[in-house]
């Protein structure tokens, strides 16, 4: 071992005041190591405010925010932001209304009547369904779930935020339901019992006691399913068009923000051009949304969370 | 319901038999929503293979992409995804490991490790486009290392910090406080406790993380293309190896590169048929991958569980 040698050559003193001088080092070297994460952080903040300061030179704040055309592209370039926070909106809205009910009621069904072994295998195939990539969602959403849809609606167009929204619903679905399931299963047993005693079924106890009694773990859930969908790229990149057009109607093709970010660079706008700026306003925009949601977890956590 | 004194036994008796078969009537929408949701994705998985099998073959692994689509491959993409990961991992392995240590074993409770933690749940629920536009801002313009190998690495190895953090931590949590207080008491400093007692026996957690980690950004397809991935790669990086002294190579880390799910992504998206079978192979190969790191993840996790008998 490494400390034997100072132990012989200059008494156990040194070696302790050796390996204690050493203990500081290494603490220093973790420290640091830890310090990447609030780093990494700053730096996001920094990159897209002042990649984005650029941008801001030449657009106004109030015609970014409140502008209804986004054509950065056209040689008579329009900034509105708008178009593509609408995109972005009705994508994820279409997922939650899959994913939210979809996701709460199987997770209800697993914490509360599922037989243990069936849970057991079905927690762990809804975790492996996560690591898909979410490319191959895309490939679904476009050349699988569209075609389905535009049987029922024949005037779907190839590219929609139906099919996109819809496909990022069923991905998201296992992470509402893994994490509503954890939400639940940590509520008190002997909640449950009380119920139980005064003679409600499982369903009254599922739904009045243990619901309520896990609404923050559930917030939780919806919040970073929300997060996800918003945040979702190749999806929308692929399937549902990428052209920002301003409506909330599912069956238009449309652009979100990411899609936006992904189609700037995948072509050869040159750095310093205006166009290429807009991706950093577009992602600054893209994360003060996450944000809000974050912040809107946070307090529904801290407001609701039962104590038991 | 208002049960009140004035039921008779059996109006509380029809209630009764209402209320349980509510709750026949929810385990019935409960087990087919999620036979349905898991039907569904059997079904597009079954089809992706299906539609991608007549590409399935050596040809398919060991070609360059090209303008034909029976004669391209996969070989510049596959290339590509290792050289990125082994760069992620040699990055977010220590760095994950060293930032759970002093969380879990030496951060004192104060508003400073509470910014640090909150930093990492936060990183977490980023998205990982915007972990492109960070890496196309730092890594390509400020710090000069172009579109490379050696940016997308660095990119995706930030972005699973936390997935590595949060799985590290876990596993060092699992130790219990005895094995750290015998080692103490023998006059260990707090890294030899760390160091001889605490980590051995965090390994399979460790590896754990890192591997699911991985199996994450071998699909992020986002944060590369922001970076500046190319879809047309028709040559390799230099090799890692060479048979002359000192044997290894590090150009590869400034070379231009292209990744699997780049490669899909640029098949998807082009309207000829053809290309989408490229597509779908593609994709069967990467959610092969993908399956096959949580398969070995999942196994390494089991076993380092049987083995500790604490």
């Amino acid at each position: 071992m490494s400390q034997a040698k100072p132990l012989q050559s200059r008494g156990a003193f040194a070696s302790l005041r050796y390996r204690k001088h050493r203990d500081r080092i290494v603490e220093a070297v973790l420290l640091s190591a830890a310090l990447v994460a609030v780093f990494t952080t700053v730096a996001i903040v920094f990159i897209l405010f002042y990649e984005s300061s650029t941008f801001f030179d030449h657009v106004t704040i109030r015609e970014f925010l409140t502008g209804t055309v986004w054509t950065p592209l056209f040689s008579d370039a329009e900034y509105g932001i708008l178009p593509l926070v609408a995109g972005t909106m009705t994508t994820t809205g279409v997922a939650l209304l899959v994913a939210i009910p979809v996701g709460t009621v199987i997770a209800i069904y697993l914490s509360e009547f599922a037989p243990h072994r069936l849970r057991e295998t079905v927690k762990p195939i809804l975790e492996l369904l996560g690591a898909v990539p979410t490319v191959v969602y895309g490939y679904f959403a476009l050349l699988m779930v569209t075609p389905l849809l535009q049987k029922i609606y024949p005037d779907l167009p190839g590219f929609n935020m139906l099919g996109a929204g819809l496909v990022i619903g069923l991905m998201i679905v296992p992470y509402v339901a893994s994490v509503s399931e954890d939400a639940m299963r940590s509520v008190p047993r002997y909640m449950r019992e009380g119920s139980y005693a005064m003679g409600a079924t499982k369903l009254q106890t599922a739904l009045r006691v243990v619901v309520p009694g896990a609404f923050s773990g559930l917030a939780a859930a919806y919040i970073l399913g929300i997060s996800r969908a918003v945040g979702e790229t190749m999806v929308v990149a692929i399937a549902a068009g990428m052209q920002p057009r301003f409506t909330f109607n599912p069956t238009e093709p449309a652009a979100t923000i990411t899609a936006y970010i992904v189609q700037v660079s995948l072509g050869d706008l040159p750095h310093d051009s205006v166009g290429y700026q807009s991706i950093f306003a577009a992602g600054l925009v893209l994360m003060l949304i996450t944000l809000v949601f974050n912040v809107i977890g946070f307090f529904l956590t801290r407001k609701f969370r039962e104590a038991y | 319901m208002a049960a009140t004194a004035h039921m008779t036994l059996e109006e509380i008796r029809k209630g009764l038999t209402w209320r349980k078969q509510l709750d026949k009537v929810f385990v019935l929408i409960g087990l087919s929503l999620l036979a349905i949701c898991l039907g569904i994705l059997a079904i597009l998985f079954l089809d992706l293979v299906r539609d991608g099998a007549s590409r399935f073959g050596w040809d398919f692994i060991a070609s360059f992409p090209s303008r034909r689509a029976e004669n391209a491959g996969i070989l510049s993409a596959a290339v590509g995804t290792s050289l990125i990961m082994l760069v992620t991992a040699i990055v977010a392995l220590p760095l994950g490991v060293a930032a759970a240590i002093y969380l879990e074993e030496y951060a004192p409770k104060n508003w400073f490790t509470g910014i640090i933690e909150i930093n990492v749940t936060n990183l977490a629920g980023v998205p990982s486009i915007v972990y492109g536009l960070l890496a196309l801002g730092l890594f390509v313009y400020i710090f000069g290392f172009g579109q490379s190998v050696l940016t997308a690495g660095l990119t995706l190895a930030l972005l699973i910090l936390p997935i590595v953090v949060v799985a590290t931590r876990e596993s060092l949590r699992a130790v219990p406080k005895a094995i750290r207080e015998a080692a103490y008491g023998l006059g260990a400093t707090r890294w030899e406790v760390t160091k001889d007692h605490v980590l051995p026996y965090s390994t399979g957690g460790i590896l754990t993380g890192l591997i699911l980690g991985l199996s994450r950004a071998i699909g992020e397809t986002a944060p590369i293309i922001t970076i500046g991935a190319l879809s047309f790669i028709a040559f390799l990086p230099p090799s890692p190896v060479t048979g002359e002294f000192p044997f290894l190579n590090f150009e590869w880390l400034w070379s231009s590169f292209t990744a699997m799910p780049i490669q899909m992504f640029n098949w998807v998206s082009r309207p000829d048929q053809a290309f989408q079978a490229n597509a779908a192979a593609a994709g069967a190969i990467l959610l092969g991958m993908t399956l096959l790191m949580n398969g070995v993840a999942i196994y390494i996790r089991y076993r380092f569980r049987k083995k500790i008998n604490w």
